[in-house]
């Protein structure tokens, strides 16, 4: 009796969610995003596609970290071919480095716009459209009505959307987004403490999530794919490092 | 049965500057060119055709006629392109519409005169309009385009000639009626034939030996026995809808609905054959003779009509539609074949080729404009900048990969930023930096990677990337332009890393 409880619970919770906006990738494609711990954050247990993720970036370093995580996610929505649209205003992105974290950038679409309301314009069009993997906007605010209405389109299309927004001036207003995130720079670390650069890795701070709690992680991309560093301690680090060799 | 409508214009370029300088309505004054150092008179206005000043007359007659006659520099061709652009004006009343050179038009008005209620009215509506904006005009009506020129400048009774009457309405008219070169009209007044009744019935065998072929195909083409060429100034497109307005539309639910009928009936005829728009015109005829355009383009053809509805939709507002919209004409410019739209078994096509990507770019072009979309392909170019280009198409593939050998940033400034340094010993990575007042402590360096300039593109120095990690763990990509030199280093900050 109390394990059919249960499952009936977990189903109604499952429901509960899915009314909420959540929705898992289809069973059949399988494939998990590799976050580790993170993904255990969200109340699917799965990173949730088919809707709205805000990314905070301060700096043009805090950009460029973010956009290598968005990039890395994207490369597992686009892994069935779909296509990719990145609306921007002043884009920087360097297309050529969208290769190292396994997006190709010839499947992404690059709309330059010159005001912020056409950036909502063409955000707003483009999450309507099924085929898409993914729709990424440079849009340094974002209120909630906007936000609001975004989360709705993508509730009917399925359409992940992300929304990066750099140099925020009213970042503290609340949002309709399923998650907040802030993705910082982290110390690479190399093999036996050998000289150069290594892998980048982040320091991931999910600020808000929907229907559960945050958390700060730390991650890195190696092998085409997302590799969770255990501890931020640098005593730890150290065994980490070893873990990899 | 074709029927022609041939309208002449005996003071077209004096009724011309009558309409720029409305004080000279009403007087004598002449356009004159010098012809074998004389100053002859080529074109009159009415009121002096009215003291008996005509083509040819030398200017000094026509100062002895009229003393005050006002005389203007004739710019070559200028008839020529007014006439053009009466003809394109002309277009709302047939769609065939030729110019005459020197001094007329000619419409095919086969099957367009009903529209108006009749070849009387049409007639009338035609010559009224033009006489309105101030030319004085003639018209003359029957099968044939010969017979049409003749009873426009020379019949003096009814312009319309019922269907198969060119015989009888040529009887009396003067044998330059039949647009034969000078010589053989002297001959003919030489013998007395002041009409052309007089000599029509004579056999065809004397009239080849007397006046030459040309009599023959002239008269026949009088007749409408002879087919003549008529060469209209813009030649019907093979996709091409019209939608003539009852009454002139300007609103936008007006012109909504107008482009709606016109896109069904041009998808209709493209769906039959296979054809997909990838560009289409919208010409709009305004009241005032003035027309406005609007265009589409598609990345993908197609003759969707729900999807073309929307991108012309995104651009009504373009329409100025003045006092009122008469005429709207569609043109599909360029068509394509169609890509047959399949049912997928297995899910749909997510590619670039996806016809719902396909339709999202159109819609987007529409409004932001086609300049802000862009994909970018490989170039086999080493140096960063060089190192992509943009796609021309949507699918367009190459066989050239992205070089992944040396990791590039995420972000690239597009002018290299200025950097002061600290490096002390040549080619070693900076122990530190300065960028925007902010100093950087360097923990991790990669590098160098030189990357030389192409010099048949460019000229100036090579450059030597390093990849640096600040104690904080933002990474950078920095290079130093040229050989080291303690003086005259100077060095870059160009992109940040993930």
């Amino acid at each position: 009796m109390i394990v059919e409880k249960q499952e009936i619970l977990a189903k109604l919770r499952q429901q509960l969610l899915e009314m909420q906006g959540y929705k898992s990738l289809p069973e059949a494609s399988g494939n998990s995003f590799g976050l580790g711990p993170i993904e255990s954050c969200f109340p699917t247990s799965t990173f949730p596609t088919g809707t709205i993720h805000e990314f905070l970036a301060e700096s043009p370093e805090e950009a460029a970290a973010s956009e290598g995580f968005m990039t890395g996610l994207l490369s597992k929505l686009m892994e069935n071919g779909r296509s990719c649209l990145w609306i921007s205003q002043e884009r920087k992105l360097f297309p050529p480095s969208l290769e190292i974290f396994g997006a190709d950038p010839q499947h992404i679409i690059f709309i330059d716009l010159n005001y912020k309301k056409d950036i909502l314009w063409v955000l707003e069009e483009a999450l309507k459209c099924e085929g898409l993997a993914c729709v990424i906007a440079e849009l340094p605010d974002v209120d909630f009505a906007q936000s609001r209405r975004l989360q709705l389109v993508t509730e009917k299309s399925h359409v992940t959307g992300f929304i990066l927004r750099k140099r925020s001036k009213s970042r503290i207003s609340a949002t309709a987004c399923t998650a907040r995130w802030a993705i910082k720079p982290y110390p690479s670390a190399t093999i036996n403490n050998l000289p150069g650069v290594g892998n980048p890795r982040w320091e991931i701070n999910l600020i808000k999530v929907k229907n559960a709690e945050g958390g700060t992680f730390l991650l890195e991309w190696a092998d085409n794919r997302f590799l969770p560093v255990e501890s931020s301690h640098p005593v730890v680090l150290k065994e980490v490092k070893e873990k990899i060799a | 049965m074709s029927r022609y409508l041939s309208i002449y214009f005996p003071n077209l370029l004096t009724d011309r500057l009558a309409i720029r300088k409305p004080e000279l309505k009403d007087t004598c004054y002449v356009f004159t060119m010098s012809q074998k150092n004389r100053m002859m008179v080529t074109a009159s206005s009415r009121q002096a055709e009215k003291q008996g000043i005509h083509v040819p007359m030398v200017l000094a007659d026509a100062k002895a006629l009229v003393p005050d006659i006002l005389a203007f520099d004739e710019k070559i061709d200028f008839n020529q392109k007014l006439l053009f652009r009466i003809a394109k004006w002309a277009i709302r009343y047939s769609p065939n519409v030729a110019v005459e050179l020197p001094d007329g038009i000619v419409l095919d008005s086969t099957g367009c005169a009903h529209l108006f209620g009749g070849e009387e009215k049409y007639l009338k509506n035609i010559l009224s309009k033009l006489e309105q904006f101030g030319y004085y005009c003639l018209g003359g009506l029957s099968d044939s385009i010969g017979t049409s020129w003749a009873i426009a400048r020379f019949g003096h009774k009814l312009p319309i000639i019922p269907s198969g009457q060119q015989y009888n309405a040529l009887l009396n008219l003067p044998p330059v009626a039949l647009r034969l070169t000078q010589p053989v009209i002297e001959r003919l007044h030489k013998l007395g034939f002041d009409k052309i009744g007089k000599f029509i019935q004579m056999p065809a065998s004397i009239l080849r030996r007397r006046f030459g072929t040309e009599m023959l195909s002239r008269l026949g083409q009088a007749l409408g026995t002879e087919e003549e060429a008529f060469t209209p100034i813009i030649f019907k497109a093979p996709y091409q809808e019209r939608l003539v307005c009852l009454e002139p539309i300007k609103t936008r639910s007006a012109i909504e609905i107008g482009i709606e009928k016109l896109l069904e009936l041009l998808c209709k005829r493209l769906s039959k054959e296979g054809q997909g728009i990838r560009l289409a015109d919208l010409q709009c005829y305004r009241l005032d003779g003035k027309i406005t355009e609007i265009q589409i383009g598609t990345n993908q053809s197609t003759h969707n009509i729900k999807h073309l509805t929307k991108l012309f939709g995104l651009k009504i507002d373009k329409i100025a539609p003045g006092l009122g919209i008469e005429l709207l004409i569609l043109t599909a410019s360029k068509t394509e074949q169609v890509l047959i739209e399949q049912e997928k078994l297995w899910g749909g096509n997510f590619g670039l080729e996806d016809q719902n990507l396909a339709q999202l770019l159109d819609r987007l072009a529409g409004k932001v404009g086609h300049q802000a979309i862009k994909r970018y392909i490989p170039q086999a170019h080493y140096w960063p900048e060089r190192s992509l280009r943009q796609a021309i198409t949507l699918d367009e593939k190459t066989e050239i990969k992205w070089q992944k050998a040396n990791p590039r940033p995420m972000e690239m400034l597009h002018k290299p930023a200025a950097i002061k340094v600290t490096a002390p010993i040549p080619d070693y990575p900076p122990l530190s930096f300065r960028y925007k007042e902010e100093l950087h402590w360097v923990k991790k360096a990669d590098g160098p990677e030189r990357i030389e300039q192409e010099w048949w593109l460019s000229q100036g120095e090579h450059r030597d990337y390093y990849i640096l990690e600040d104690d904080k763990g933002c990474r950078y990509w920095v290079f130093r332009s040229g050989h080291y030199n303690e003086d005259t280093s100077e060095w870059f900050l160009h992109g940040f890393f993930a």
